[in-house]
């Protein structure tokens, strides 16, 4: 890293830090807010900020999109990072899909998709099973 | 002028990610979760990556955003208000995106030609896609030719995921004709038994 702080380093590595800020935007959301739904939206955002990171180790300057356009000296991008998270994407949207119906489950069975109600609701019942226990006995 | 885009692009992005995490009614958090996605299949096409683009805008733009409205419909439309804002999952946020910038630092320039994952395997794909599978987008000859058992396993774990969602929702219909009241459980049942 000698004298690695100049314009082009700066440059050069500001769309990693970029794609840091958003992951940490959707981080933040799933660390800090009780909502099950907004959870998943966070989780989401996170999700395609990892796209984006993948998709920009892909890309070469001056390069096109890699499909075939017959000029022998055309540079195109490299195609390996898009086949992966195309698969990825739709992997994505099938862990939301499982997600969300388990948050429609959650709703049915507790009334709410707060996660501190979730979880005094928890401990209510809880209480309730020992107090019963210590009636038994 | 394409850094200047992609810069704009990238602050209507975390723009949006903020108002998410700002705004308490569900249905705007879902509909800015569309734009989150629209923003970025942008962003994709900006950085070559077609493919990418349009199935990011089909799914997390369509078919997230309507899943996400269906559960809404089914469950609440705000979000509680916080009783108490902790510092705590800031301070690990913050910390987390350190030791991310820290790793980046290794990393080789955006759009570099001579980075490692640029002199690998890839080039390989783009000389022997016209003369092996003889179609023009690279992207579709490696997903459904070259790694052809990926794409099944893809298939496969959407069809998992689909099952798990129609065995978690299954008889939601039958059981929604007894409703339990609000903070009630389904143990109540179980609980009335003993």
């Amino acid at each position: 890293m000698e004298g690695g702080f100049e314009t082009g380093f700066l440059l050069g590595h500001m769309n990693y830090w970029l794609f840091v800020i958003l992951m940490m935007t959707g981080f933040y959301i799933v660390v800090a807010r009780g909502n099950l739904l907004k959870k998943i939206v966070g989780l989401n955002i996170f999700q395609a900020a990892v796209f984006m990171l993948y998709i920009s180790v892909g890309k070469i300057s001056g390069a096109t999109a890699p499909i075939i356009t017959g000029n022998p000296d055309e540079v195109y991008s490299n195609p390996l990072p898009h086949v992966l998270i195309l698969t990825a994407i739709v992997v994505g949207i099938a862990t939301t899909a499982l997600g969300l119906a388990l948050i429609v489950r959650i709703n049915e069975s507790y009334g709410t998709i707060e996660e501190d109600e979730i979880q005094q609701h928890d401990l209510e019942q809880y209480d309730k099973d020992c107090a019963r226990a210590e009636e038994a006995r | 002028m394409e850094i200047a885009f992609t810069i704009l692009l990238f602050i209507a992005l975390v723009a949006t990610a903020i108002a998410i995490v700002f705004i308490k009614r569900l249905f705007a958090v879902v509909m800015l979760s569309g734009v989150f996605s629209l923003l970025a299949a942008l962003l994709f096409i900006v950085m070559d990556a077609v493919d990418v683009a349009f199935t990011e805008a089909a799914v997390g733009g369509g078919i997230s955003s309507v899943l996400m409205l269906g559960t809404i419909a089914l469950t609440a439309r705000t979000q509680k208000q916080p009783e108490r804002y902790s510092l705590v999952p800031l301070a690990i946020v913050l910390l987390t995106g350190a030791v991310l910038i820290y790793g980046t630092l290794d990393m080789p320039n955006f759009g570099s030609p001579d980075a490692p994952a640029q002199r690998h395997i890839g080039p390989e794909y783009i000389a022997r896609t016209p003369t092996d599978i003889d179609v023009p987008n690279i992207v579709t000859a490696v997903l459904a030719s070259y790694r052809g058992y990926d794409t099944l396993g893809e298939v496969v774990v959407v069809f998992t995921a689909g099952l798990g969602v129609i065995l978690l929702l299954s008889g939601l219909g039958r059981r929604r004709g007894t409703p339990y009241p609000r903070g009630v459980s389904a143990n109540r049942d179980q609980d009335n038994a003993q």
